[in-house]
């Protein structure tokens, strides 16, 4: 089946992330096919580029970037939530003033209408929340 | 009111928070609105503390929050016209119908698995 996955629990602050991993995980290894991960509410966080968590922790952002790239999985931010959190790119950073930029590929901002469109998609669509 | 009502669509948003002490709320309203103005057919479930972002005469508070009142009224011109709630949740805060800024159908539990069932999708926030 062809899942999305709906995140919007920040990085370590509570499960939603760490199960969703998981999730993902379980589901590329019985041979389902996930199409995308979407960030939205506090969820955005976990596409901060400069998360340095203690080397005996899980490294929530580096295992995103690996479903990218192990798995063609997108990984998309809903941008308004993203803005409003600091959460911004190169273009988004050069847009408002901003000297630096706090998210990079393979995550991407988007609109909330991708997630929309990721719901008609995919065969499920499952919400990891706190 | 089961068997009058058009219990299936595309998009099923339910909304579990209050308006003001989180962007739950806000957040979920603007997944709506945007499923609607990409065609798709939307209902939303006010349960819990959710139904208090109906009630009447809100301000947009002391905390520089812009509030969700006026996206309610926006609700109609994206054609988001089945609103239902949960009538417990409106009952446990004394409020009745007279006091909400919008119609909404009261859903009774027994009815929810149909209402869920009806959508292909649901987001619950």
């Amino acid at each position: 089946m062809r899942y999305g996955l709906l995140v919007k629990g920040a990085p370590y602050s509570s499960q939603a992330s760490h199960s969703a991993l998981r999730f993902a995980a379980a589901l590329v290894a019985r041979g389902h096919r996930l199409k995308c991960v979407f960030f939205y509410h506090d969820g955005v966080y976990n596409a901060a580029r400069l998360a340095a968590p203690p080397q005996d922790e899980p490294h929530l952002y580096d295992a995103w970037r690996s479903l990218h790239d192990e798995h063609g999985t997108q990984l998309q931010v809903c941008i308004a939530a993203a803005l409003r959190r600091a959460l911004l790119d190169s273009r988004e950073a050069e847009r408002h003033g901003k000297s630096g930029h706090s998210v990079e590929p393979p995550f991407e901002l988007t609109g909330l209408g991708q997630l929309i469109d990721l719901g008609r998609e995919v065969d499920r669509l499952v919400t990891f929340a706190p | 009111m089961s068997s009058t009502v058009n219990f299936s669509g595309d998009l099923l948003v339910i909304l579990r928070h209050a308006p003001h002490g989180s962007s739950w709320l806000r957040e979920g309203l603007d997944a709506a609105l945007v499923a609607a103005a990409f065609g798709q057919s939307v209902s939303l479930l006010f349960q819990s503390d959710g139904v208090l972002a109906l009630a009447k005469g809100q301000g947009v508070g002391p905390l520089g929050q812009k509030g969700t009142a006026t996206t309610l009224d926006m609700l109609a011109m994206y054609d988001i016209e089945s609103l239902y709630l949960d009538p417990e949740a409106l009952e446990r805060f004394g409020l009745g119908e007279q006091d909400l800024l919008l119609p909404a159908a009261a859903l009774d539990a027994a009815s929810l698995p149909r209402l869920i069932a009806g959508h292909r999708l649901v987001l619950t926030f």
